[in-house]
């Protein structure tokens, strides 16, 4: 489902297509409409934000847009798959070869060092753990934690936990990047930092990341900002980010990363 | 995965110690308890394996137990001994009689009367005197436990007299065996000297020990002695477990044994369970970003279960090895008070009882993962 516009940095084709979709909890009296026909695209090589006040479905429809929630109604096509006509299984397996996942508050296993947690999404396909082990050591150099690598979360700052999180979700390489509010549990300076090693992730190998926030501090990240109300996507506007590295040199990554050690 | 599982159920040290612990106290709970009753029970056969060499023992069709005399006449064992594949049959005495000491105390006593002739079913381990000793008048020869119990505080030694039925009875002998059920003395006396020290009676025969002849097996003499006369006749082992079978069924022992067992294991599956559950719920949000990442709950499932059955594993251990240790080593070679034996029977199943108390404790944390929507990990 190809489309246009005018960011440079995107590679201008959709990487998820929401139509219409609705998704409805509960019934009967106690039936919460949280998503009532959202239309949205997301590009490649973007950055989208989801914006919007409590409640208005942000979570929602990013667990719908990444397979963990059906939708009620409506059609989710993530590159060019139609994931809710997707069994239950494939769904987990589609899951877990296109999309990475940041969270909130890092869901780092607690029991692991920062290398071994990073290289759990290739454990969970079967990759043996000494091949999974040197990739996990690439992806923290790349976030530059190379040097914190044996070290448990409970030794790492919030910033690092969240590198150590992006390393993570970045292993398998997915396309399609989801973050729930992933600088709502770090500073202000930590935060900022976080947002450009995601952005800088967008535009690197053209992956969409998706980022649901309230912090109106990262809106000038975002590629294209979709706000929301009341379960509706009201508006989409696209700006362009501010002005950050050049895209694709890990180099840079390694910079501006650095503050958040 | 597996090492995955195994990272996060050792990273929470406190949490894996109490599973563990919890398990363990189980474990030994029900192999302490068991081996115990194991060991009365083989108190309850060990006059049977005291009197060694016969295979075969008969005696009255109504007895029960080895301690259920029903005396029989003398006649029958003219008539074992008349059975086809019989290769000799003697007679035996026992019974429970009372014994007077010097003092005027009184004591219960059971009494071995072994046949005149060929002393079969004499104790082996003779610690002061000889079998022999047993042809003088009024001769006994008296377990060594019972030596203690009536004279605590003097050596063994020959001499000692004391009065059943109104008639001496001499010590000329002190021997090894072992414990039994009632814990009375033991004296071991020969067959015609037994009748005098108690009252008389018209049947005073309690049991025909026998032996096939070489080419006819022990189980088919029986067979031939139940149906030629009218006496119950078993092997050896048989008797045994006539007699194991008795006290298990008729007795109250296995029951209250079992209610012990059984609460060792509830305790154990509670403290298991407990923990392993709050483990689980503590990692939810981590098996639910796991889901989100792509794990199938066959995945987690089989991690869950790997948990379990490696706490269940070390915990087993822990418990049995502290049962054999502390019971079976320690306190055995300081007490012989203690009726303590472990088969390979309770270890069998104590770690029985523990896999299912593993594999019952872990099912509420899979059935808690199975159920949990992975868009629990965008709660924050």
């Amino acid at each position: 489902m190809p489309a246009t516009h005018d960011n440079p940095t995107s590679d201008r084709t959709v990487a998820v297509a929401c139509r219409g979709v609705t998704k409805e909890f509960g019934d009967g009296n106690a039936l919460v409409r949280a998503l009532r026909g959202v239309d949205l695209d997301i590009y490649n090589g973007e950055l989208s934000l989801l914006v919007g006040p409590s409640g208005c479905g942000k979570t929602t429809l990013l667990s719908v847009v990444c397979g963990i929630l059906y939708p009620t109604a409506g059609s989710i096509h993530v590159f060019g798959t139609e994931i809710t006509k997707l069994s239950s299984s494939k769904l987990v397996g589609f899951r877990g070869d296109n999309v990475g996942f940041v969270f909130q508050q890092f869901n780092l296993l607690p029991a692991l060092t920062a290398v071994e947690n990073v290289c759990v999404p290739l454990l969970l396909k079967g990759v043996p753990r000494r091949h999974a082990l040197e990739k996990a050591y690439q992806m923290l150099e790349k976030v530059n934690l190379r040097d914190r690598a044996d070290a448990p979360p409970s030794n790492l700052s919030g910033g690092q936990q969240q590198r150590v999180a992006i390393a993570r979700a970045l292993i398998r390489e997915p396309r399609l990047m989801v973050c729930d509010e992933p600088t709502s549990a770090l500073d202000a300076r930590t935060g900022h930092t976080i947002m450009e090693l995601l952005r800088e992730i967008s535009i690197e190998q053209s992956r969409a990341v998706v980022v649901v926030t309230h912090d109106p501090r990262v809106y000038e990240f975002g590629d294209r900002i979709a706000t929301m109300e009341d379960g509706r996507v009201v508006g989409v506007e696209e700006q362009t980010p501010k002005p950050g590295p050049p895209p694709k040199t890990p180099s840079m990554v390694e910079e501006s990363v650095a503050e958040t050690s | 995965m597996n090492w995955v599982a195994w990272k996060m159920l050792t990273g929470n040290r406190g949490k894996y110690l109490a599973i563990i612990m919890g398990v363990t106290f189980g474990a030994f709970l029900i192999a302490q308890q068991a081996s115990v009753f194991c060991g009365l029970m083989m108190l309850t056969t060990s006059q049977i394996k005291d009197i060694e060499g016969a295979e075969i023992w008969a005696m009255d069709k109504n007895m029960q137990y080895v301690d259920d005399i029903k005396p029989m006449s003398d006649n029958e064992l003219w008539r074992v001994r008349g059975v086809e594949g019989v290769d000799w049959a003697v007679r035996l005495y026992k019974g429970i009689t009372r014994a007077r000491l010097e003092e005027g105390t009184f004591q219960q006593i059971i009494m071995i009367g072994l046949d005149d002739a060929t002393m079969v079913g004499a104790p082996r381990e003779i610690i002061v005197g000889s079998i022999d000793d047993l042809r003088r008048p009024d001769a006994v020869i008296m377990d060594e436990a019972g030596f203690r119990q009536l004279w605590p505080d003097e050596p063994f030694s020959a001499g000692k007299v004391f009065e059943m039925n109104d008639r001496r009875a001499v010590v000329v002998g002190v021997c090894k065996s072992r414990k039994t059920f009632m814990t009375f003395p033991i004296i071991y006396t020969r067959y015609s000297q037994a009748v005098s020290f108690v009252p008389m009676e018209r049947k005073v025969l309690s049991f025909i020990l026998a032996n096939p002849k070489p080419d006819v097996s022990a189980e088919e003499v029986c067979r031939r002695i139940e149906a030629q006369t009218d006496l119950q006749a078993q092997t050896r082992a048989q008797f045994e477990w006539t007699t194991i079978w008795y006290y298990f069924r008729k007795t109250g022992i296995p029951f209250n044994f079992f209610t012990t067992v059984l609460l060792g294991f509830i305790v154990g599956a509670a403290i298991c369970g407990q923990t392993f559950y709050m483990f689980t719920l503590e990692n939810l949000k981590q098996f639910g970003a796991l889901k989100a990442m792509g794990a199938r709950n066959l995945q987690l499932v089989r991690m869950i279960m790997l948990q379990a059955l490696t706490v269940g594993f070390i915990g087993f251990g822990l418990g049995i090895g502290s049962v054999a240790m502390l019971f079976g080593e320690f306190i055995m070679r300081r007490t012989d008070k203690l009726a303590f034996f472990m088969p390979w029977q309770v270890v069998a199943i104590t770690g029985g009882s523990i896999l299912v108390m593993v594999i019952f404790s872990a099912l509420f944390s899979v059935w808690k993962v199975l159920r949990l929507e992975p868009a629990v990990v965008f709660k924050g």
